[in-house]
Formats: C-alpha cells, sequence, structure tokens
C-alpha cells in the first residue's frame, strides 16, 4: 500500500497539468483548439456542425490523449528508474497500473471538463452533450490504457518511436471511437455499454502487456 | 546483514553479434569485494547487469542470494524534482536512513535534480544505494566524475559495507583501495 502510494503520488507530480514534474496544459489545449478551430474548418453551418461535432470531440479527446505519449514511461526507463524498481522486486505490472491510473486523472477528468465548452463552440444540444460526456467517461479509460500499451511498446525505439505509436493508435483505438462516437448517433445505451466493455478490457490488459513490453525493452 | 551470496557460473554475454566474454565464473560470500577491470568495450557493465538480474546472460547462470543494489551512471532521481523530493520518494520505497550531511548533499536539498553537477549525481544515486540497504552493492564506475574527497568517501563506504558483511562488486578503470579487494581481469574472458 504504501509501495502504492509512493509511486502514484510521484507519477500525479510528474503527469498533472500545472505541478513543477513537467506536465503540461497542451493536452487540454488543443482539445480545445481542435473544438475552436472545427467550425472555422467546415464552414458555420449549424446542422452540419451539430451532427459533426460530438464525433470531433471524440477524435479530439483521442490525439490529446497521446499526446503525452513519449514523457509517460520512456524518460523512467532511460533514467534507471526500472531498473532500481526490479531490483526492488517491483513488478513492471504493478508500475504500469498506477501509471495508468494517474495517466487517466491527468487528461480524463479535464478533458470532461472542456467538453463543456467545446460543445458550445461546435453547436450540440443537451441530449448529446449528456451522451458525449457519458461516452468520455466511458471511453476515457480505454484510451489512456492505448497510450500506456504504445508508450511501453515504442520505449525502447528512440527516434522512430514516435512514428510507430501513430500507426499503432490506430487499430487500437478504431473499436472506441466506433461504439464511443456511434453511440451519439444511435442515442446511446448499447454504444455506451460497448465502448465502456471495450475500455475495461483495454484497462485490463494494459498493466500486463506494458509490463511485458519494457522488460523486453530492459533485456534487450 | 542479511546473508548473501553471487555465484555466476560460465556465464557468457552477447551484445548484438558479438560475444563479449565467455566462461566467465565467479563466487563471491558475504564480506568480500571483487575489483572488475578491463579496457572500454568488454562488458564490465554487461557483467553487472547480468549479476543484477536485469539482463539474461547469452549462456550460464546467476544465482543470487539477497538484494542487490545498482550503482551506474544513471541516478534514478527525477530531474525536475529539487534532490530532497526526488530522495524523499526512494525514501518512501526503502527502509533506511541516509547519512545526507556526510554525503555532502545536506545543502543541495532544494536545488533540482539537473543543476547538480556529475559528482553531485554520484553522491545523490550513492544516498539511493545506501537508503536501499542491500547487501550486494554492484557499482558501476562509481568513481566517475568525484573529487578526491568523494573517491575517499565510498572507498571508505565500501569498505565499512563489506566489513558489516555485505559484498561489493565494483567496475572501474580507477584503482580503487580497500582492504582485500579481489581483482577479476575480464580479458582473461574474451573468446
Amino acid at each position: 500500500m504504501r509501495l502504492l502510494a509512493a509511486l502514484f503520488w510521484r507519477d500525479l507530480a510528474r503527469l498533472l497539468p500545472g505541478m513543477r514534474g513537467g506536465g503540461t496544459l497542451l493536452p487540454l489545449l488543443f482539445f480545445l483548439a481542435v473544438a475552436m478551430l472545427y467550425p472555422f474548418a467546415v464552414g458555420p453551418n449549424p446542422t452540419l456542425l451539430a451532427r459533426t461535432g460530438g464525433g470531433v470531440i471524440w477524435v479530439a479527446a483521442l490525439l490529446a490523449a497521446i499526446l503525452p505519449l513519449d514523457r509517460l514511461l520512456a524518460p523512467d526507463l532511460e533514467q534507471g528508474f526500472f531498473d532500481q524498481w526490479a531490483l526492488r522486486g517491483i513488478a513492471e505490472e504493478v508500475v504500469v497500473a498506477v501509471r495508468l491510473v494517474a495517466h487517466w486523472l491527468s487528461f480524463g477528468p479535464f478533458i470532461m471538463l472542456a467538453a463543456l465548452p467545446a460543445s458550445a463552440l461546435v453547436g450540440i444540444d443537451g441530449e448529446t452533450l449528456r451522451t458525449v460526456e457519458l461516452g468520455l467517461l466511458a471511453g476515457t479509460p480505454g484510451l489512456a490504457a492505448i497510450g500506456i500499451i504504445i508508450a511501453a511498446v515504442t520505449t525502447s525505439l528512440r527516434g522512430g518511436g514516435a512514428a510507430l505509436a501513430g500507426l499503432l493508435v490506430i487499430p487500437l483505438a478504431v473499436p472506441l471511437l466506433v461504439f464511443g462516437a456511434g453511440s451519439l448517433s444511435t442515442g446511446g445505451q448499447g454504444g455506451l455499454a460497448l465502448t465502456a466493455a471495450i475500455s475495461l478490457l483495454l484497462v485490463a490488459i494494459a498493466p500486463f502487456a506494458g509490463g511485458a513490453a519494457i522488460r523486453a525493452a530492459r533485456e534487450g | 546483514m542479511e546473508a548473501c551470496r553471487i555465484t555466476a557460473t560460465n556465464l557468457a554475454c552477447r551484445r548484438g553479434d558479438r560475444v563479449l566474454f565467455a566462461g566467465l565464473s565467479l563466487e563471491m560470500a558475504a564480506g568480500e569485494a571483487c575489483h572488475v577491470a578491463g579496457p572500454n568495450g568488454l562488458g564490465k557493465s554487461s557483467l553487472i547487469r547480468l549479476l543484477a538480474g536485469l539482463a539474461r546472460p547469452f549462456a550460464g547462470s546467476v544465482e543470487r542470494v539477497g538484494m542487490a543494489g545498482l550503482l551506474d551512471e544513471r541516478p534514478a532521481l527525477d530531474e525536475h524534482q529539487p534532490l530532497g523530493a526526488s530522495l524523499a520518494f526512494w525514501g518512501r520505497l526503502d527502509p533506511a536512513s541516509v547519512p545526507l550531511e556526510k554525503l555532502g548533499l545536506a545543502d543541495l536539498l532544494d536545488v533540482p535534480v539537473r543543476y547538480l553537477s556529475t559528482g553531485q549525481r554520484k553522491r545523490a544515486a550513492l544516498a539511493r544505494l545506501i537508503g536501499q540497504a542491500a547487501p550486494i552493492w554492484l557499482l558501476d564506475e562509481p568513481l566517475n566524475g568525484l573529487d578526491a574527497r568523494g573517491v575517499e568517501l565510498v572507498q571508505a563506504l565500501v569498505a565499512q559495507h563489506c566489513e558489516s558483511g555485505g559484498i561489493a562488486l565494483i567496475a572501474s578503470h580507477q584503482p580503487f583501495a580497500i582492504p582485500g579487494l579481489t581483482r577479476l581481469e575480464l580479458q582473461e574472458y574474451v573468446p
């Protein structure tokens, strides 16, 4: 318990925006910038904006979630933290699970908050906003898990990592977006439930996939 | 100090296509210290990682009783945090208290780690190592960047560690002077 708390506080200090660990507001500002610029890009057609606005919020949320990927795990591997944890018998899976929670806290709640002004900017109504918010609540943990898995897989690839990370996101994120953003057009329940189910699956897999990837990177 | 022992049998290490060393056997019991020497690129750091269990040997096996502490060129301290906060993180995981005064770190606690010099980082990493209270010390170039007093301090710390029943394995290009130090020439195991 002591161990988990120590890891968790360090992660929060590093990832939360505004803390001195170097976490930034960039994902949040990026999210808002997309919502702000989108109406300019597609033109001021209210029906079109309202119909596509929810989907744009979802895509912006996905991109905001993968922005901090290169800072998520790679620095700890480079600076020898994972070696030191391994020597103390602390499993990579535990570290990755804690990091997953901290990563979600660093963007999930903020994006759900920012979705409120964003929804006004793209002009979607209250009912749709409710579906978007519920969808984000169900889907952002899955986005965080995708981020963690990709960060772990690409830690050992300096330079080429970013490009590969971008490619890896696509297949992993498709199911979440299909059902998450899809719940907007079908009006809810089924889509939200499936989003939550996929999210749960990704969250369950992430610590093990991430832990294995980090061990492979260390021993390689 | 808890019981400790390292036994390496017929160890071989491969880096890429090259076998760095092979047929290395090593046995260390409580209170022993060993200096691993050899030119650059011979696999001193790799040997240390094998003994720490952080890498898998190409051939042979490593048996280790007791926790290993590793000191290498990476201090494992958060660059953006002040030194005090970085060490406090390890303090929450590790059992022993750290003699900050003795290590010359007491005045540096509110300096962010990224502003520390090479020698100061090494001292900070030593603080982390001491806090871990591991019976086996694996030291990769522990004297790099240290001034004359720092070198003396490290030698005294290692000597004290071995006296109290610990094991120390030191890979270094610099001479290391502590009583009872054996020497392992890695050159002899190059295939």
